[in-house]
């Protein structure tokens, strides 16, 4: 008893130092919300095309059936960290043919189809989310976002922010292989 | 003179500050289901400007759940029945008033279990170093005995002298 009395400061120094070194941990983001989504079935939802684009809207049956995992990537032409990520996402399909759908959140058609055709266009299907309201659906926090959802539909893994710079790109890039490896076995 | 002036005009506009998140065409027509939707608004967390609640909040996805909210509580969803499809898209997280469950049964009761913990070993601390200085030249049962067992020897031996 005396004993464990005695021991009890270095017991209690010890798990405040754990805490301390878990907290101070730089890896560790405070404001990270874990996503709800992940491992579940992509959430229910129907998008028009954005007019203009020439590419189909797309709605949850589109994610249901594919051979190999699709990215979703929720963009908007007024979002400035997207222009840096359109690259990222287009090198992504140019390169590695990765399947891309995109969610134009809270845009203009007019806009959205100036900015992919001053850019490109890397996306197979864009739906129009003028609203934002299917956005809240896929537990958005704010845009750009990407989610890598499997060949059953179910949400496999979600970046939030743009992938963009190289810590950000092999973290996504990780995923994807992961995604792509569980689909074919 | 100016610093109080100063002070004046922020207390004056701090408590509109937090009404004017709610713009007008967002509110309902009907005060009932729109002073419910303020409640359930108070509950929600704002995922952007985080520790805040939507219903203050005038971040753009604060408006757009802001909006859902209300569009479910027409639809006919009780206040819980709201709150868990929001729980449903964001996580317990949305939630600025955490759930009580198997998850969160550390949180609410480590406190408790903590100041019982720290109480304990005071009052026993205390209790025992109390004891020791109420009595410090008490004897241990043993030595008590072998007392005792001497003087009962005495009173054996007395009638023989």
């Amino acid at each position: 008893m005396k004993r464990l009395l005695f021991a009890s400061p270095v017991l209690i120094s010890l798990i405040f130092g754990g805490f301390f070194l878990w907290g101070l941990d730089p890896e560790r983001d405070p404001s990270a919300i874990p996503s709800v989504l992940i491992s579940r079935p992509a959430p229910e939802f129907s998008l028009p095309e954005v007019a203009g684009t020439g590419v189909p809207g797309f709605s949850r049956g589109d994610l249901e059936s594919n051979p190999e995992p699709v990215v979703v990537n929720v963009f908007a032409s007024w979002c400035v960290p997207c222009r840096a990520e359109h690259a990222v996402l287009t090198r992504m399909v140019e390169e590695d043919g990765v399947r891309l759908f995109g969610i134009n959140y809270q845009d203009e058609p007019e806009d959205a189809a100036r900015w992919l055709a001053e850019l490109g266009n890397p996306y197979e299907r864009i739906g129009s989310d003028l609203e934002g309201r299917v956005a809240l659906e896929w537990g958005l926090t704010g845009v750009p976002e990407t989610f890598i959802v499997g060949g059953d539909g179910t949400v496999l893994y979600k970046y939030v922010g743009p992938v963009v710079g190289e810590t950000a790109i092999r973290e996504f890039t990780t995923a994807l292989e992961q995604a792509r490896r569980e689909g074919t076995s | 003179m100016i610093t109080r002036l100063i002070l004046i005009f922020m207390l004056a506009f701090a408590p509109m500050s937090a009404a004017f998140a709610v713009e007008p065409d967002e509110m309902l027509d009907d005060p009932v289901l729109e002073a419910r939707a303020r409640d359930v608004s108070r509950q929600l967390r704002c995922v952007v400007c985080q520790n805040q609640d939507i219903d203050s909040s005038n971040a753009g996805i604060a408006r757009d759940m802001r909006l859902l909210v209300r569009e479910r509580l027409v639809a006919g969803d009780t206040n819980d029945e709201v709150l868990e499809f929001m729980v449903a898209r964001y996580g317990n997280f949305v939630l600025l008033r955490p759930p009580f469950n198997s998850q969160t049964y550390l949180l609410w009761f480590a406190p408790l279990a903590l100041a019982l913990a720290a109480g304990g070993i005071g009052i026993s601390v205390i209790w025992q170093v109390r004891r020791k200085n109420a009595h410090p030249d008490d004897l241990t049962a043993a030595e008590d005995a072998a007392i005792q067992a001497l003087l009962d020897a005495d009173a054996e031996d007395e009638p023989q002298s």
